[in-house]
């Protein structure tokens, strides 16, 4: 008799969890959210957020072009995806291979490199090394068999706008066809929804 | 082994009248390590210990790389530098690392180098001792004799060598080692040096993203970051490495993720842009056998291709490629057009 009442207990215990956890998974949608994400091979940046995948964009921009470049674009209100973050740096001469790999171990799904037009660099001749350097890079990430479009050197001015405009568009576009960036992340520094 | 018995007792009786002449005060060169095949670089205080000395085919380790600490002492030192090591040591001399008036440059003939884990890879195993002569290896083996041909296990850098000409010396001790030019052309075509250096950089380039993803990531794997590749890079002269910052976030040194093995060969590649005069030194001492010169000559290849032919240490005054530049230089976009098929 006693035996048969604490089996009961214990059922009614086990119901009582599930209807609990069922509960919960309900209101959060966490089990359909991971399942769905899993199957389209998509990811989310922050816990909970649906929909599509949102790339995560660093754009390096000079302070004397690039950067003033991107100001006219605000100030003459046209418009450039918000998942391009600028990073301002003194010129283009400035970034270090490791600062582009660094951003793409950091979460990063393309990285893009503007600074003044050849010849009009601030320092008079920052830009030509940055051409040389970023030239070698880009193509040793090819050579490893990381999707080349995810790098990009544009040479934007300060009276270029619109230029900034259509190429943040246009390069923000290329990296939503490329997807997430699985070739060069680190695992580390993920955020996982699940 | 006629020839280099010949070449080291040269070598010897040279150094010995240096050292006791007072024109140096201590020599580089080679000792017997661990293993059979094991060739240490040494420094020679005292004229008795040069019979100490070795120079054979297993003597690749490229004495530039020690001249960096070794000027640096009170005194001339005589360094004993192979042709291509004279690259490494012109180019050293172009970043100030060397004083060239502490070193004394004995330039020594090559009787090109072999590969321990060519032989290896021949299925010759329980190797005892290897005896050296022009053409073909005498390998003592547990199991009994075997023979091999020289010219089949040369390290990969001699497969496609820079030629035997010094470009740094104070005097030259080449012996009867293939110094006659009729001997040498003849050498160059009937073994495979003169080889194309880029063969498998093109042969990469070639493959799918994909398949290039693959490749390199089945050899980056293998790295266990022992950081000798950097050790021994004559290019590597920075006191603190990079790799060496604590806050770097790579600086382990066991690598704990796939992004780290990448980050730290793009990153050694490029650090090495302009410099590496391809010793190959890198992919010898890799304890994996990861082909890390393919990285550095992919490297030689574009700036060959995208800014004229240059060999890194062929001179002490030619600005490198990486610190100069040209109004009309080709743009980053011409990798979305050139090579690397989708």
């Amino acid at each position: 008799m006693q035996v048969e009442k604490s089996n009961e207990v214990e059922r009614n215990i086990h119901m009582d969890l599930k209807k609990i956890t069922e509960e919960q998974t309900s209101q959060t949608g966490l089990t359909e959210q991971i399942s769905e994400n899993r199957a389209n091979g998509t990811r989310e940046k922050g816990i909970g957020a649906k929909g599509d995948f949102k790339p995560l964009i660093v754009a390096f921009c000079c302070n004397w072009c690039s950067y003033a470049g991107a100001d006219l674009a605000g100030t003459s209100r046209l418009s450039y995806p918000a998942e391009v973050k600028i990073i301002r740096v003194p010129c283009s001469c400035r970034i270090n291979p490791i600062f582009i790999l660094r951003a793409f171990g950091r979460g990063a799904d393309g990285v893009i490199i503007c600074g003044c037009h050849p010849g009009d660099c601030h320092y008079s001749t920052g830009n030509y090394y940055t051409r040389r350097r970023m030239t070698l890079l880009f193509s040793m990430l090819d050579y490893l068999g990381i999707e080349k479009e995810r790098t990009r050197v544009e040479w934007v001015s300060a009276a270029e706008g619109v230029k900034f405009s259509t190429v943040m568009n246009d390069f923000a576009k290329t990296i939503h066809r490329l997807g997430e960036n699985k070739k060069l992340e680190d695992l580390r520094c993920k955020e996982f929804p699940y | 082994m006629q020839r280099v018995s010949v070449l080291i007792e040269l070598i010897r009786e040279r150094a010995q009248k240096l050292l006791e002449d007072g024109i140096v005060n201590r020599v580089i060169g080679w000792k017997k390590g661990e293993f059979f095949y094991d060739r240490t670089p040494a420094v020679f205080q005292a004229s008795d210990d040069l019979s100490e000395l070795i120079y054979d085919g297993f003597c690749s380790a490229n004495l530039s790389k020690y001249l960096i600490q070794e000027n640096k002492k009170d005194g001339k030192i005589l360094a004993l530098l192979k042709p291509c090591d004279t690259y490494s040591f012109n180019q050293l001399i172009k970043e100030h690392q060397i004083n060239r008036e502490n070193v004394y440059i004995l330039g020594i003939g090559c009787p090109d180098m072999l590969d321990i884990n060519k032989i290896r890879g021949k299925g010759i195993k329980g190797i005892q001792k290897i005896e050296e002569n022009d053409d073909e290896l005498i390998i003592d083996t547990l199991y009994g004799q075997r023979k091999c041909r020289r010219e089949d296990v040369l390290l990969e850098k001699c497969l496609s060598c820079k030629g035997r000409e010094h470009v740094a010396y104070d005097e030259l001790v080449i012996g009867d080692l293939r110094n006659d030019l009729t001997i040498e052309n003849e050498a160059m075509s009937d073994s495979a040096s003169g080889k194309n250096p880029y063969e498998m950089v093109e042969k990469i380039e070639a493959m799918t993203p994909d398949e290039r993803f693959a490749f390199w990531r089945s050899e980056l794997s293998k790295c266990i970051r022992c950081n000798a590749c950097r050790n021994v890079c004559p290019a590597c002269t920075c006191i603190k490495c990079i790799f060496d910052n604590d806050r770097s976030g790579i600086a382990s040194k066991a690598n704990t993720d796939t992004f780290e093995e990448n980050m730290f060969h793009i990153i050694r590649a490029l650090h090495v842009a302009g410099r590496c005069t391809d010793c190959g030194e890198c992919s010898r001492v890799c304890p994996q056998q990861i082909p890390l010169h393919l990285l550095n000559r992919k490297v030689i290849k574009d700036i060959n291709e995208f800014y004229g032919e240059y060999q890194a240490g062929a001179d002490t005054e030619t600005v490198g490629p990486l610190i100069s530049y040209k109004q009309d230089d080709v743009e980053p976009d011409i990798i979305m057009r050139k090579g690397g098929h989708k």
